[in-house]
């Protein structure tokens, strides 16, 4: 027989350390000693974030949220809400603790995240176009295309006040308008599906969880600039994407969503699939556009923009994955019903796909608005193995550090260019201590020079430049004028540069300088690197008044450069160490110093 | 298939809301949910998938469907998979290898309780649960 109630103690690793334990064994005693054992069962969980008010206790089916629980509450927990069936107030989640709650009104309990794209991501079989239509899936194509003019439709997006995913935010009905506008025989419709940010893959997931509602969007947007052919450009490593697409294009066009005369309406649309090989730069419209037309993908100067002359020299209306995915519902619920979520400037939601040195790394949706805070702690369950916060990278190698005195900065797209970074397409990859930012600066521009396409010199030459400055510095060589010269060339890339790629190529190094500079030159001046990460600038030894000669370093040490009698003192030998750290992180007396 | 009329879609729909809404489609009142995107099955939601049709087999659980779908957003807790039933609420199980898969079958469907440190916080509740419902005021 069921249980009335089931009570979850979270096991997560800052909870545990907060006496989860001892609470989980108080509400085992006090279910028994109050005669009600059979009424609840206490299961230990994983980690439910919000780790700052732990530890955290959710009681089913109601979901009611109790946070800051110390085992001498178990007593009352048990006494009013198992056996008299009401919460007990003090212990309640504060709503007023979250803003989010404020916004939308129609929830009423504690909630992190909201959902918008990634709405039916986990909920219905990708594979089953019925499981999309009954989440209202093609409910706002048979809106559009019965009940609405096109010009119905921008005025709606231009009330939502959606603004591009892809990175650079520009605001979606006026592309639309542009296209509709625009002259041309024909007009064509680009999902830009190129998601090339090293750690993001929110466009994938999308595709993954829920084909449907890009091609039911894609399918509005050629009703409403007056296109009947529309591409998904799509890198070729993902495979499992593209084969639900595939099924999800098939499946579509045998129902008659796609093809001539959709719904007896007299419109036609149909979408292609277009493989791309996996370079960073055909994420950029104007390369990608040469990319589908069959040449080498490399950009060209704007404008014209392609909302004007794009594919083939046709009017395009090019849009990232997660736009389109927001559209069919901002048709449903209405532009107004959107615009009143998130900030002044930016409207909706935005999906992270949160990595890095995070406990609960995963793929997010947030309002616009949202702290990091609340994203890293609330959501994300803190940093890894309790170290202590750095920095946050967001819009990957085009995008910039957010340090720790911004964590309450509410993250929307003007907040974050503020900032010196940029909104970018939703990678957010946490850094802590550990984590060196001329190391990482290092890292992101050599994925930029890599993926540069070599057009137009700024990028071509000026990420080379300042890549070989980076290592140099993380060598140890470097000098102060490396420092000014790396704002120089970081300035230039940024006015001078073709496209997006080398615009935003010297972001990282640029916002680091503003945050971190005195990393910088520790690393020029003292030779030092403070996080341990260039092993050029590290060395290892062993403290003699500390070391117990308990061996385990040495057998640690993957090139046994560590030698020592036992439970006498052991020395590393500097000559032959690799600086990998298994030593430091070995050693429980801390003997092992890193300088 | 045919292609549809509007009426036929609006149909269609109406049909299938109503058999989610009930989650009990051919006499399955058990429903397992497995998040198969690239990360669910590189960790492994494949041989998990495998184990859950196999356990329930063996137990001759009738019921229970068994159903995949795209990424939850626990991309630290893969494979993961949603058990919806009657009289029990809906919980995700985080870390789901083909052993723990068994003890869902066999401890959670069969048994009726929740499995220890596997329980995983759902990533959100729905913003939009019905779309064409009617537009709030204001």
């Amino acid at each position: 027989m069921a249980f009335k109630n089931y009570i979850l103690v979270c096991g997560g690793t800052a909870c545990e350390s907060s006496k989860g334990g001892a609470i989980h064994e108080q509400l085992v005693k006090e279910l028994r000693e109050q005669n009600v054992a059979h009424e609840a069962q206490v299961v230990k969980t994983g980690c439910f974030g919000f780790c700052e008010r732990g530890p955290v206790v959710k009681v089913l089916p109601d979901e009611t949220f109790y946070v800051n629980v110390a085992p001498e509450d178990a007593r009352e927990i048990v006494a009013e809400h198992i056996v008299k069936g009401r919460p007990v107030t003090r212990l309640l989640y504060d709503k007023s603790q979250s803003r989010r709650q404020t916004r939308v009104d129609d929830l009423d309990f504690y909630q992190k995240q909201f959902r918008i794209v990634l709405r039916n991501c986990g909920f219905i079989n990708p594979e089953a176009i019925d499981e999309y239509i009954a989440r209202d899936g093609y409910a706002a194509l048979e809106r559009a295309l019965f009940q609405m003019k096109p010009d119905d439709v921008i005025e709606e997006l231009r009330k939502s006040g959606l603004r591009g995913r892809g990175g650079a935010g520009f605001p979606t009905w006026k592309k639309w308008e542009f296209s509709k506008l625009a002259r041309g025989d024909e007009k064509y419709i680009i999902c830009n599906a190129d998601e090339g940010d090293p750690g993001a893959y929110m466009d994938r997931s999308t595709l993954e969880g829920d084909p449907h509602s890009v091609l039911e969007a894609m399918t509005i947007a050629g009703y409403t600039v007056g296109a009947t052919r529309g591409f998904i450009y799509i890198r070729a490593e993902y495979p499992l994407a593209i084969r639900r697409l595939e099924i999800a294009l098939e499946q579509a066009r045998a129902y008659g969503l796609l093809g001539t005369d959709i719904l007896g309406s007299k419109f036609s649309f149909d979408i292609e699939i277009r493989l791309g090989a996996g370079a960073f730069v055909c994420g950029e419209e104007t390369a990608l556009i040469a990319s589908i037309e069959g040449r080498r993908g490399m950009p060209i100067p704007r404008p014209p923009f392609p909302a004007v002359r794009g594919l083939w020299g046709k009017p395009t209306v090019i849009n990232n994955v997660e736009t389109l995915a927001n559209i069919p519902v901002i048709l449903l619920k209405g532009g107004e019903w959107f615009g009143r979520i998130g900030t002044e400037t930016s409207k909706g939601t935005k999906v992270f796909a949160l990595t890095g040195k995070i406990n609960n790394s995963g793929l997010i949706e947030v309002p616009m608005g949202t702290t990091l805070r609340e994203i890293i702690f609330d959501i994300g369950g803190g940093i890894r193995g309790g170290k202590a916060f750095k920095a946050a990278q967001t819009g990957g190698p085009s995008g910039g550090v957010i340090p720790a005195q911004f964590l309450d900065t509410p993250i929307d797209y003007e907040n974050l260019a503020k900032l010196g970074s940029i909104m970018g397409s939703g990678g957010l990859i946490v850094m802590d201590e550990d984590d060196c930012m001329v190391d990482v600066n290092r890292f992101y521009l050599e994925f930029t020079v890599d993926e540069s396409c070599g057009k137009c010199a700024p990028c071509r030459i000026g990420g080379r430049s300042m890549y070989n400055l980076l290592t140099k510095i993380t060598q140890g060589n470097g000098t102060d004028a490396d420092v000014v010269q790396l704002r120089e060339i970081g300035h230039a890339m940024q006015k001078a540069s073709l496209c997006g790629l080398g615009q935003t190529a010297s972001n990282p190094v640029m916002s680091a300088l503003r945050y971190f500079d005195q990393e910088y030159l520790a690393h020029i001046h003292d030779k030092k690197c403070p996080a341990g990460k260039c092993k050029d600038l590290v060395t290892y030894y062993i403290l003699p008044d500390k070391c117990i000669g308990c061996g385990l370093c040495a057998r640690r040490c993957p090139v046994s450069c560590i030698a020592g009698e036992k439970r006498k003192l052991h020395v590393i030998d500097a000559a032959k160490c690799i600086k990998c750290g298994e030593c430091y992180n070995a050693c429980k007396f801390e003997a092992v110093q890193r300088g | 298939m045919a292609k549809l009329t509007l009426d036929d879609l609006r149909k269609l729909r109406d049909t299938k809301k109503r058999e989610m809404n009930q989650r009990e489609t051919d006499g399955k009142t058990v429903t397992v949910i497995i998040g198969m995107g690239t990360c669910g099955i590189a960790a492994g939601a494949k041989e998990t998938f495998d184990a859950f049709a196999d356990e329930i087999a063996k137990n001759r659980l009738g019921q229970v469907l068994i159903k995949q779908t795209g990424c939850m957003g626990l991309c630290y807790s893969e494979p993961t998979v949603e058990v919806l039933m009657p009289d029990m609420p809906g919980i995700i199980y985080g870390k789901v290898d083909a052993e723990v898969a068994r003890r869902i079958v066999r401890q959670h469907i069969i048994g009726r309780t929740l499995i220890d440190d596997h329980i995983f916080d759902k990533p959100h509740a729905d913003l939009v649960p019905s779309l064409t419902a009617s537009k709030k005021a204001g």
